[in-house]
């Protein structure tokens, strides 16, 4: 995989306060990276700053092995980028306008204009409104033509901040989709900042997860997922249940952790006496009626009482008290198949693969 | 109320015939203000653009004293004009004061705050994140004013017509400066003021009709330009 991107020791600072502070990360050519985290973690501000438009405080761009802003002059660098808000910033003028413009900047006209542009919007499903003015269109259509323009300039690397979230969901929906094309492609570097797990999983090859500034993990989505490194990307990603506890024994990779007096085992390499961190998704926990002995082969099974059901759409969110808090997703039809209510008494069984560990003060490698 | 009506009356009939003195007054006015517009397009569109992209400390502070420079009273810079251009005074070699050198100097100061401060703000109320985008197009910086330049372009076009509106209206500085000379100096507003003193009603009514007109037309380009709506 070929470098197209490193970033070194990078540090942006505004007011005195340090809002973006990454030591070491690579992006690779032909990827397409999500930065997830909650508001103010810091993914524009990273964004920016890779990109140029920021200058960094301190530390290094790196496009293909060169420097940006030394051995790469900062305007040929952005030449080679294009960029995609959260708003559609469209010029005061035709949409065959906005889409040619990166190309007008860059001296490109005529013809050869018209023909990139015009293939542009064909791409983007916007040929139709090429000479409309900008400022008639909808959400979805301006989020298009923006999307036309970054592409005309075939960039090398395209980054995307937010570019999703001021749409309603059917249209988000279809042009996500369309993107997800587009990128498959052209096999566009591409750098996107979302707090929306669920579009980072769909649409990345790997994952930043960012917190206070910093790069907090950053791999392939079943890893993030799977295998967060500490408790805070656990939480973001979409692990309820997050639980401290104490390792009793290791049997040959098998662990059996204590956790409020009840014992949980799960699988890892941590030793006796150790303090970890249990993260359970609540699709691994599955529920059965009665106390105890369910018929799955999990080898964890815990009985508890229903404390709150929350509706979320397809599915119900319950919360249980097993002696510690855990959480399980139940289809809407099984909830009421299987009559749970609150404060009913059910057994909940969770693998003990299914059971992610993180060893309290260390983390593991490869997080650059 | 008869005199209103006579008034009235004679003063269609002054405008409809092409009357050659309110002809000339008007069209004396026009190249004065014109100009003195001109001058301050020039001036304080290129400064309240430099004001509204630049970050420096201050900035503020520039900032109000602009503000308060587009609410400069007109006789205080005559006033000011006319010491500067007295004989006596730091520009009087210059020996322009009651020609309409010195009122187009005068219109000037008192436009050119005025183009400044919109300017100013229809180059804020881009959005920021605009320049940003612009940046990322791959735009030198100064490509990336002559974007925003377009971007505001009908806003600007309101800092003319305030700029022109404020000084085509105003008496205090003209009067002052150019002392009314009759096809000399003479402009709308001080023919109006001098017609009114006289008791001439219908030259005075049709003047300001035409005044009236002005401020229309300009009126109309603004409210077009504030009822537009910005692309998302």
């Amino acid at each position: 995989m070929t470098k197209i991107l490193e970033a070194k020791n990078l540090h942006v600072i505004r007011g005195g306060s340090l809002l973006v502070d990454v030591p070491a990360m690579t992006i690779f050519e032909g990827e397409t990276l999500s930065l997830i985290g909650p508001n103010g973690a810091g993914k524009t501000t990273l964004l920016q700053a890779l990109s140029y438009l920021t200058k960094p405080s301190a530390g290094q761009v790196l496009f293909r092995g060169q420097a940006v802003g030394e051995e790469q002059r900062v305007l040929e660098y952005r030449r080679k980028l294009a960029m995609v808000f959260q708003e559609p910033l469209l010029f005061d003028t035709t949409v065959f306008g906005n889409v040619a413009s990166g190309l007008k900047i860059r001296g490109i006209g005529g013809a050869e204009a018209r023909r990139i542009a015009e293939s542009q919007l064909e791409r983007f499903g916007i040929a139709h409104l090429r000479d409309r003015s900008a400022k008639t269109l909808s959400g979805g259509e301006a989020q298009r033509a923006s999307l036309a323009r970054a592409f005309a300039v075939s960039p090398e690397i395209l980054f995307l901040d937010e570019p999703f979230a001021a749409l309603d969901p059917p249209t988000r929906e279809s042009i996500v989709s369309d993107l997800e094309k587009v990128l498959a492609e052209t096999k566009t570097t591409t750098i996107m900042a979302t707090h929306d797990r669920n579009e980072a999983l769909r649409l990345s090859d790997r994952i930043a997860v960012m917190e206070g500034g910093r790069i907090a993990q950053i791999d392939r989505p079943a890893v993030i997922l799977n295998r967060p490194v500490d408790e805070f990307v656990a939480s973001f990603v979409g692990t309820e249940t997050v639980l401290y506890g104490r390792i009793r024994e290791n049997r040959r990779g098998t662990l059996a952790a204590v956790v409020n007096g009840t014992e949980i085992e799960a699988v890892g390499d941590a030793l006796p006496g150790e303090e970890v961190v249990l993260c359970i998704r609540p699709e691994n926990v599955t529920l059965a009626m009665g106390r105890g002995e369910a018929a799955t082969s999990a080898r964890n099974t815990f009985t508890g009482r229903i404390e709150r059901i929350v509706p979320m759409g397809p599915y119900q969110r319950v919360h249980l008290d097993c002696g510690f808090p855990l959480v399980a997703y139940v289809t809407s039809q099984s909830l009421e198949g299987m009559g749970l209510i609150e404060d009913l008494q059910v057994a909940a069984s969770v693998k003990a693969t299914a059971i992610h560990v993180i060893r309290q003060g260390r983390r593991p490698a490869g997080t650059h | 109320m008869d005199i209103i009506l006579e008034g009235i009356g004679q003063a269609f009939i002054l405008l409809v015939t092409f009357d050659p003195e309110v002809i000339g007054i008007t069209w004396f006015s026009l190249k004065v203000s014109g100009t003195a517009t001109l001058i301050s397009l020039v001036i304080g569109m290129s400064a309240g653009t430099a004001v509204a992209l630049a970050q420096f400390p201050g900035r503020r502070f520039v900032v109000s004293l602009i503000n308060t420079g587009m609410a400069l009273p007109p006789v205080v810079v005559g006033l000011f004009v006319t010491i500067f251009l007295w004989r006596n005074g730091p520009l009087g070699f210059l020996e322009i004061l009651y020609t309409p050198a010195a009122m187009i100097l005068a219109q000037a100061i008192i436009a050119t705050p005025i183009v400044m401060g919109i300017s100013l703000a229809s180059m804020q109320q881009l959005p920021r994140k605009l320049r940003l985008q612009i940046l990322a197009l791959g735009a030198t910086r100064l490509q990336m004013v002559w974007i925003l330049i377009r971007e505001a372009r009908l806003p600007l076009l309101a800092a003319v017509m305030a700029g022109f509106g404020g000084v085509i209206s105003e008496v205090g500085a003209s009067i002052m400066v150019g002392g009314n000379i009759k096809g000399y100096t003479r402009v709308l507003t001080t023919a109006t003021v001098m017609e009114t003193s006289r008791g001439n009603f219908d030259i005075a009514i049709a003047l300001s009709i035409i005044l009236l007109l002005f401020a229309y037309a300009i009126n109309l380009v603004l409210t077009y330009v504030q009822q537009r709506e910005r692309p998302r």
